[in-house]
């Protein structure tokens, strides 16, 4: 980690078991709010979001005995910064083998904080085809939103200043599951979502 | 930094690594209802064309348009360059159109090189094909075409075969692949190999047949008919004999290799109808790849507010 000087520093406001706990509990909110998996659809917003998404794919499989599809959905193309910042390598999109037409998406991300990448994100999926709904599920919800957006499932909301950092370990990228909050490290609120390195 | 593209050595092993793995990531919009991109919307690519070109036209033009740029089309026949206008006015005339970004293709080597350090142009230069010397564009759309056929470069064994001499093709491909780390050898009479070849970072051969051996992919070049100004082989049939790829030779190749060539072709000269059209031949693959490749580096070298790669040291 390029901050690891920085991160003795962080408190862990979410531990393993806690991230486990808050995706259980959102894999039974998607199912309730729509009255089961039929059509449901999971797209992480890379990096972070992909292995969220596809643990809870995995839950709702288990709870309701079925598969539920999942993919990945990059977002880095449709972002409003794409100009202020030098250009970068893409993330993957993977849809499952069934579309995203007349699906109900639920779009998975780690923090939610401006909520530019989620409009990025809207923008993306409708290249890619028309859902019958979109729902937003993230892990941590940090506050500061720049637009008229919420998400429908929230891990745990996190009410922090814009001068401090939120990062989300998951164990398939960083290793551990872990929620981190870091000191006041100044930050642009404009880099949203890309809460490490 | 390095805002421009006009040599395959301009690129680090990381640069076209980097290349190559966006080019995979917007080879998958191909399978999209929507094969368009809003990335690059309201900048201008010009395709500045000195020489005929129509795949090489054809495939930036459509990468561009795919990543949403508007593009103005430009070739010397028909325009004021047939009237005498210079390199330099044609320059500031684009630049006082507000290129972002120039695709030259031009019949002197070093053409873009001058467009890019002159200062008569402030958007980025990528060369398209300049004389003898370089082509990055078409080198790193065959390493993407190898990459995909044989999981890595690395070690891999590329036999380049004919005209290299005025091959801006095998120049610009002996120097990325040397990046990413493969094995070339080139393969040609002695008269078509240039001067100084002992400095290229790649093997050579008089013999095809015995550099075919553990080839993993063959690549064959045009004989350049409209280049050549003097006698550099005895005869065409004696050239296609000893020099061409045929049925027989192409059966003696390992099973997983690949045959290569960046078009246009001259069937029967060096390379036969029946491996042209054969399941090895991975001609048509190439012009595909060739609008993803392209359009990774139209992305990368203008989607952000500076250019995504680095450089070689």
């Amino acid at each position: 980690m390029a901050r690891s000087d920085s991160a003795a520093e962080d408190r862990e406001v979410l531990d393993a078991e806690d991230v486990q706990r808050a995706l259980t509990r959102i894999a039974h909110e998607v199912l309730e709010r729509n009255k089961g998996a039929q059509s449901v659809v999971l797209l992480g917003i890379p990096t972070r979001g992909v292995p969220l998404a596809e643990r809870l794919a995995e839950r709702i499989s288990e709870v309701e005995g079925s598969q539920v599809p999942f993919g990945s959905l990059d977002i880095t193309m449709f972002r409003d910064d794409l100009r202020l910042r030098p250009a970068r390598g893409l993330g993957r999109t993977e849809l499952p083998a069934g579309g995203i037409d007349d699906a109900v998406v639920v779009l998975v991300d780690d923090v939610l904080f401006s909520g530019r990448s989620i409009r990025a994100a809207l923008d993306a999926l409708g290249e890619l085809g028309r859902p019958r709904s979109v729902q937003l599920a993230v892990l941590v919800d940090r506050g500061h939103r720049q637009f008229p957006i919420r998400a429908d499932y929230v891990g745990k909301n996190l009410p922090t200043s814009t001068r401090e950092t939120v990062r989300v370990l998951v164990a398939e990228v960083d290793g551990q599951d872990a929620v981190l909050i870091g000191g006041s490290e100044p930050r642009s609120i404009e880099t949203d979502g890309e809460t490490s390195s | 930094m390095t805002r421009h593209l006009l040599s395959a050595a301009d690129l680090s092993f990381g640069d076209a690594t980097l290349i190559l793995d966006t080019a995979d990531e917007l080879a998958r919009l191909s399978d999209r209802p929507v094969k368009k991109l809003p990335t690059l919307r309201g900048r201008t690519v010009v395709n500045l064309f000195f020489e005929d070109s129509t795949r090489t036209r054809i495939s930036f033009e459509a990468a561009a348009k795919r990543l949403s740029a508007d593009v103005i089309n430009f070739s010397a026949k028909g325009s004021s360059v047939s009237k005498g206008e210079s390199l330099k006015d044609t320059a500031l005339t684009l630049e006082a159109m507000g290129a972002d970004a120039v695709v030259i293709r031009h019949g002197a080597s070093g053409a873009p090189h001058t467009l890019a350090h002159s200062g008569w142009i402030g958007g980025s230069i990528v060369n398209a094909g300049d004389g003898t010397h370089e082509h990055p564009t078409q080198a790193l759309l065959d390493a993407f075409t190898m990459r995909k056929h044989l999981t890595t470069l690395e070690g891999r064994k590329v036999v380049v075969v004919g005209d290299v001499l005025h091959s801006r093709v095998a120049r610009s491909n002996v120097l990325l692949l040397a990046t990413l780390g493969a094995d070339v050898t080139l393969v040609a009479p002695p008269t078509l190999l240039p001067v100084g070849i002992d400095s290229w970072p790649c093997a050579y051969s008089y013999d095809l047949d015995s550099s075919l051996a553990g080839a993993d992919a063959v690549m064959m070049l045009r004989v350049q008919q409209e280049r050549m100004n003097a006698a550099f082989f005895p005869s065409v049939r004696e050239y296609s004999r000893r020099y061409g790829l045929d049925g027989d030779r192409m059966a003696r190749l390992p099973d997983h290799s690949i045959v290569m060539h960046p078009g246009p072709m001259n069937r029967g000269l060096e390379i036969t109808a029946e491996v042209a059209d054969s399941e090895r031949a991975v001609i048509v693959e190439q012009v595909t790849n060739g609008v993803s490749v392209r359009m990774a580096v139209l992305y990368l070298l203008l989607g952000g507010s500076d250019s995504a790669l680095s450089g070689a040291e």
